[in-house]
């Protein structure tokens, strides 16, 4: 009781920094690293990067002897190495998302509005923060990925290529990228729709129900439109090759990283305005 | 600090026309019913909700344009406001990391508030009054110049809710502002030295907490006295004054001090048994000033009715 019954000296402070971007990006770095919620969906993104293309090549490499020419001619090394990053970027994008919206869902954003009243640097901070660690993240399993599935395969003497193979690197480190991205994409989704359920609906369909709802069309129309997608323009990031119905690798990173800019932009556009 | 402010969700009014200030070295207690507008007056102030009309400013400067916010203002919201998967210290670390502040600073407000034990565990996990205790922590974090509570006590216990006393107390001793909402009138009493009464958005009162309760009472003085006729008609020659037989040889009187009534009946040469001035609770004080507010919901809900 002793502690209580006297006033309690608050220990000041005995200098008081001013906020700047870099330590709101510190900030943002302690908030994504100190919760479990993320570090489940990293390890899902890698496990699933790594696994599906082992999984993949391993039932290839059994199969082999017993499929026609036409499906042999059909697979392609780089697209087993590859085939993780079409399921992790769910768990890079769910990552995305969990970034902002998980701040609207518990209330923490009002924290850390009234720390950064100016609020643009907290969305700057998160997106870049984001960006490095899911970077850094995913190269190493894009990599082993590709040098796995590569050594599964070799023991059959089938389907070789080399990571010096002109554009093999740059397709296999273009994954990383392409993952990278589609997260930016989701942290701006969740950051426009503030509800986790929400955001990640909204990138769903964006990616897995929008796509192969163009087989509707008429198949010029299809051609002419799908290449447009963020999917499909991303999707150029990692593919080797590139042909009348799809973007050029150049076109299409272009067109991926500005539909990622705009999500960004409408979101900082939201973030400014609306109240918290 | 205040002036005119307004906010309106929609249709609905949550704040109407608000002007106040809240002055250093003292502990302003905000005071009104349920929904009468103090959160969203305080997160008006935090510029976390955008102002219908109006203007509100800490120190001369909107909140938004202080380059230390955390330094100016320390906040308490009704509403939780912690990530409930991170643990109090990754916290508390992370809104220090936006200002530079250091890890040092983080563990001594932890053991200030009495969270040394649970410092690590996930704020999910906490009691309402753990999770007030972590807000106070981080309301205290940047040594800020103004304190903003929104309902501290709720969910601490008797010991916490001295703490809290003792602390806001201290706090405005140093020179700080201290700004604190609560519903529970007596603890008001017990806390503030200035208070602003708002109903339904307006401001009702902003006085000092004695001529709150003053007023309230409506200056009834009781007076005991064996010439009861004689000095009944000597107080009665003032404007305003009104005598209320209230017993045997017993009066409530209306208009005067009992300094005033002592020395009319001195002046007089009359006996007094008993001169006693009465003071409302804070919350009959309270009651009585809002008294107006709840009836006119109640007009209200009839206008409505008689449309329908």
């Amino acid at each position: 009781m002793s502690a209580v019954s006297q006033a309690q000296q608050i220990p000041r402070l005995s200098h008081t920094g001013r906020v700047t971007q870099l330590r709101v990006a510190r900030s943002e770095w302690t908030k994504l690293r100190s919760l479990r919620s993320t570090l489940w969906s990293m390890f899902a993104g890698v496990l699933l990067t790594i696994l599906l293309p082992v999984l993949f090549a391993a039932l290839t490499s059994s199969h082999w002897g017993s499929m026609s020419p036409h499906e042999r001619a059909d697979r392609h090394p780089l697209d087993i190495a590859l085939a993780g990053v079409n399921v992790s970027q769910l768990a890079i994008a769910v990552l995305g998302v969990l970034v902002i919206t998980g701040e609207y869902s518990t209330g923490m954003i009002r924290a850390s509005f009234t720390a950064v009243p100016k609020r643009l640097p907290v969305l700057w901070a998160k997106t870049a923060v984001f960006a490095v660690v899911a970077f850094l993240l995913m190269l190493p399993p894009v990599l082993i990925a590709f040098f796995a599935s590569q050594a599964i395969l070799s023991r059959h003497h089938i389907l070789q290529i080399s990571f010096s193979h002109s554009g093999v690197a740059r397709s296999v480190i273009g994954g990383a990228v392409y993952l990278m991205l589609v997260g930016i994409f989701a942290l701006g989704i969740g950051a426009i729709v503030r509800n986790t359920a929400g955001a990640i609906a909204t990138f769903a369909g964006i990616f897995f129900v929008i796509p192969p709802l163009m087989n509707i069309l008429p198949s010029n129309w299809n051609h002419a439109v799908s290449k447009y997608l963020p999917s499909e323009a991303g999707r150029q990031l990692f593919s080797l090759t590139h042909d009348a119905n799809s973007l050029s690798l150049g076109a299409g990173a272009r067109l991926f990283v500005g539909y990622c800019a705009l999500t960004i932009a409408v979101a900082a556009f939201l973030l400014v305005r609306r109240d918290t | 600090m205040a002036e005119g402010l307004t906010k309106y969700y929609g249709e609905q009014r949550a704040v109407d026309d608000l002007s106040f200030t809240v002055q250093p070295g003292l502990v302003t207690g905000f005071l009104g019913p349920n929904g009468s507008g103090k959160s969203t007056t305080m997160r008006l102030i935090l510029e976390l909700d955008a102002p219908t009309a109006g203007d509100v400013t800490l120190n001369g400067k909107h909140y938004r344009d202080h380059t230390a916010p955390l330094h100016e203002v320390g906040a308490l919201l009704e509403a939780r406001s912690v990530h409930t998967g991170r643990s109090a210290y990754n916290h508390l670390l992370a809104l220090a990391h936006t200002h530079g502040i250091g890890r040092r600073r983080v563990d001594e407000l932890i053991d200030l508030v009495g969270l040394h034990d649970v410092a690590r565990k996930r704020a999910g996990k906490f009691s309402l009054g753990m999770g007030q205790r972590l807000g106070i922590a981080a309301a205290l974090l940047g040594d800020p110049s103004t304190i903003m509570l929104d309902e501290p006590v709720n969910g601490l216990d008797p010991e916490g809710i001295l703490w809290v006393r003792h602390l806001l107390r201290g706090l405005a001793a140093e020179g700080r502002t201290v700004f604190v909402s609560s519903h529970l009138m007596s603890e008001m009493s017990l806390t503030a030295d200035h208070l602003i009464v708002i109903g339904r958005g307006r401001k009702i009162a902003d006085m000092s907490t004695e001529e709150f309760i003053r007023q309230a009472s409506g200056g009834l003085v009781l007076v005991r006295t064996p010439q009861a006729a004689e000095l009944r008609k000597a107080l009665l020659s003032g404007p305003d004054v009104t005598v209320t037989a209230a017993g045997p040889g017993l009066f409530e009187v209306r208009g005067l001090t009992a300094v005033q009534i002592g020395e009319a009946a001195a002046a007089n040469q009359l006996v007094l048994h008993e001169l006693t001035p009465q003071q409302a609770s804070l919350e009959e004080a309270f009651m009585t000033l809002t008294r107006d507010d709840v009836e006119f919901k109640a007009a209200d809900l009839e206008s409505e009715e008689a449309v329908l």
